[in-house]
């Protein structure tokens, strides 16, 4: 191997590492504040994706019924509640929070497909039509379990997996698609060229992890997501609801799962299902963060891209294999630094 | 309407009026099992659209009416078994046709030899022993497709090829075809680079291409994930030619593949480009039927390569079934008859379809020659025959 072909494996490591990274991002998010491990992250991903190919192609993208369907359904079911509870008067705000809020993105992406628009249009009507997926999926199937286990919160979450990558089969059909480079060029380092798409990936990485950083440090909203992700039960007592920051938190990683779509179109074909493989790398640097860790999980994500790209070299069969055989040493030393408490104890708070 | 066909008219309307009349003729069944649902529906569909189409361009066989069932597999081998058995034990069907997937064929042909039934399959299949008596398919064997290909590189002067395939079955077949191809053609296969049909990225297999320095590159994919290899040579800087095979014939892979695609030379069916093929082509006539029935039939013009198959499993059995009523006299639905199918099948001779000319032998499942392969070049996304 000559430097040459380490350094382009290396950069195209660092690309696929910011894709993991943020999902990790989103991965540890959901998890740490509603201890759902979010299966269907990159699915959302995919979904992302193939509506911007479906805008691109000039065809409504069929994400647009999926949105609407859930969009009604989380209604009746929030609908139901508050009159189960006796307060019906938060019956039209709710009907406004679950069916028209979901709706306008539909609103938008159907006004854009099927037009010739900027490019830059179909890239921000997909990111924001699949923003209201994680949230709506999530109150149909995660909420009214929200106090279970949390392995009957990861069951949940596979079964839900698997249903959208169902419906992205139905939606999409089993073809890939590729979607138009989102910035053309490359910008050339010491005489060794780096493409554009790769510096976009890297950056919006870097960015969107930096405002991230900025929220949780600095907003009300980013230190009740920590203080819910750090007791639940004591942040409820100081008056942080874990209904109202799941949903932050949902929407938070349905955001980056939208970015995440539009960014991996124009590099690789993007297949209904190829979401769920993001999501299980993703799932190895949120590991090696330990789900709690942020930049331990960035870290992780770096890693596991690289590990990848020079996996692909060395094997391309065995790839795979090698970048999740990177977990066993992983675990052996979190479980060999962690000291181990007697017996966990849930807290259920009813 | 004359005379005489206002009669026959009158005389089926009676005889369905009147139940099963004694008189009447069992029809022929043909038992079609194919993906409509599942990832394999983007090849189940065009089976089932090209059944249609053969049923319509022949729909009687010497004055007995063909009856099609069709049933759905899911995409899934076992589902495939338990349509297989179905259609033999309940709708006693003469013989069984399908479908998309070597393991899914393979569990139909199981099927086949344990109730004693034809079984034509429709995908390229691999078989041993017993099972071998009932079964034959009208695909092209993958050896047939790459040997054309390793021919086109010879002509080239090529002395090295580097391969990249499927981490799979698919990648594992087209590469031993390829090593036999090129071991008698003289030419040095130099890589064995392999990716998942659902990879992000091929860098680092392109990169270990790009070291060799290879004087043309075969590609062993198929369909979307066929195009990753393509689309990351091309990035890399790589420009010698590019081979691929009959799995890349797909309007996705263009659609996908783009401009880095282009100029890719790959071997395929005549169906294909049939109103490219020289007048005096074997296969050119029955091409330019199918195309006009399915059409009337569908709709919609053929874009695909597995209608065709379809519609060859079915002018085989056609064939076939035509000779061993005349031939033996057995009537249609009994075991007696399927034994006689059987035979007719194994000696088929010279029936001319659309993927090429079938002579069907016992013992052996493939029944096609060089006349069931063109090469074709992709320019400016559509498929160029290369003579």
């Amino acid at each position: 191997m000559t430097w040459d072909v380490a350094l382009i494996l290396g950069i195209d490591g660092m690309a696929n590492g910011s894709v993991y990274l943020l999902a990790g991002l989103g991965l540890v998010l959901i998890f740490s504040v509603t201890r759902v491990v979010f299966v269907p992250f990159g699915d959302v991903a995919a979904f992302s994706a193939l509506s911007l190919a479906a805008f691109e192609t000039g065809k409504q993208p069929a994400t647009i019924g999926l949105v609407l369907t859930l969009a009604a359904l989380a209604t009746i079911a929030e609908v139901v509640s508050l009159v189960r509870r006796g307060e019906a008067a938060g019956i039209p705000k709710a009907i406004l929070g679950w069916g028209v809020l979901p709706a306008l993105p539909c609103a938008l992406a159907w006004l854009v497909a099927g037009r010739q628009l900027p490019h830059v249009v179909f890239i921000l009507a997909a990111i924001l039509l699949v923003v209201p997926i994680t949230p709506l999926v999530a109150r149909l199937a995660l909420q009214p379990i929200a106090d279970a286990s949390t392995l009957v919160l990861l069951i949940a979450s596979l079964a839900l997996h698997f249903l959208l990558s169902g419906l992205g089969l139905l939606f999409f059909g089993p073809e890939g698609s590729r979607t138009a480079p989102l910035a053309e060029g490359s910008l050339s380092i010491g005489g060794f060229s780096v493409s554009g798409q790769v510096l976009l990936m890297v950056g919006a990485a870097i960015v969107l992890s930096g405002l991230f950083f900025l929220a949780f440090e600095r907003t009300a909203v980013g230190k009740a997501l920590r203080a819910t992700a750090v007791n639940r039960v004591g942040a409820r007592l100081v008056g942080i609801r874990p209904a109202r920051t799941a949903l932050l938190a949902y929407t938070f990683a349905s955001v980056l799962a939208g970015f995440i779509g539009v960014l991996v179109a124009p590099a690789t074909t993007m297949y209904y299902d190829s979401g769920f493989l993001i999501g299980l790398k993703a799932f190895v640097a949120a590991i090696i963060g330990g789900l709690v860790s942020y930049p331990l999980t960035a870290l992780g994500a770096l890693a596991v891209g690289i590990v990848e790209s020079f996996g692909s070299f060395w094997s391309g069969a065995l790839k795979d294999v090698i970048v999740f055989s990177l977990l066993i040493p992983v675990l052996m030393l979190r479980s060999a630094m962690t000291k181990h408490p007697e017996e966990e104890v849930e807290e259920i708070d009813q | 309407m004359n005379a005489l066909s206002r009669r026959a008219l009158l005389a089926t309307s009676l005889a369905f009026g009147l139940g099963a009349g004694a008189a009447q003729a069992a029809d022929l069944k043909v038992g079609l099992s194919v993906s409509l649902s599942g990832p394999n529906s983007s090849l189940g569909v065009p089976y089932s659209k090209g059944m249609q189409a053969a049923v319509a361009y022949k729909p009687e066989i010497n004055g007995r009416k063909v009856q099609l069932i069709v049933l759905d597999d899911n995409s899934d081998p076992t589902t495939a078994g338990r349509n297989a058995r179905k259609l033999i034990e309940e709708e006693k069907v003469d013989v069984i046709m399908g479908t998309s997937g070597v393991p899914a064929a393979i569990a139909m042909a199981q099927v086949a030899a344990e109730t004693s039934t034809p079984f034509i399959g429709l995908t390229p299949i691999a078989l041993k022993g017993k099972e071998l008596d009932w079964t034959v398919t009208v695909a092209q064997p993958t050896q047939l497709m790459v040997d054309a290909v390793v021919d086109r590189m010879k002509k080239a002067n090529t002395k090295t090829v580097a391969y990249i395939g499927f981490s799979d079955a698919w990648g594992d077949l087209v590469y031993d075809a390829l090593m036999q191809a090129t071991q008698k053609a003289g030419i040095k296969v130099v890589t064995n680079e392999r990716y998942a049909r659902a990879d992000q990225s091929v860098t680092g297999q392109v990169l270990k291409i790009i070291a060799t320095h290879p004087d043309a590159v075969m590609t062993g994919g198929a369909g979307t994930p066929g195009a990753l290899p393509y689309i990351t040579l091309a990035e890399r800087g790589y420009k010698g030619p590019i081979y691929g095979q009959h799995g890349l014939i797909n309007a996705d892979f263009v659609r996908v593949g783009g401009q880095a695609a282009a100029g890719t030379q790959v071997p395929t069916g005549p169906i294909i480009v049939a109103e490219q093929l020289p007048d005096g082509y074997p296969t050119k006539k029955v091409s330019m039927d199918f195309r006009n029935v399915f059409q009337k039939v569908n709709n919609a013009p053929t874009t695909d390569a597995f209608s065709a198959y379809s519609f060859d499993g079915y002018l085989v059995f056609a064939d076939a079934a035509a000779r061993a009523m005349a031939a033996t006299k057995t009537e249609p639905g009994t075991p007696a008859f399927r034994v006689a199918l059987r035979d007719a099948i194994m000696t088929t001779k010279e029936v001319v379809g659309v993927h090429g000319v079938y002579n069907f032998k016992k013992g052996d499942l493939y029944g096609v020659d060089e006349r069931a392969r063109v090469i074709v070049k992709l320019e400016n996304g559509q498929w160029k025959l290369v003579p």
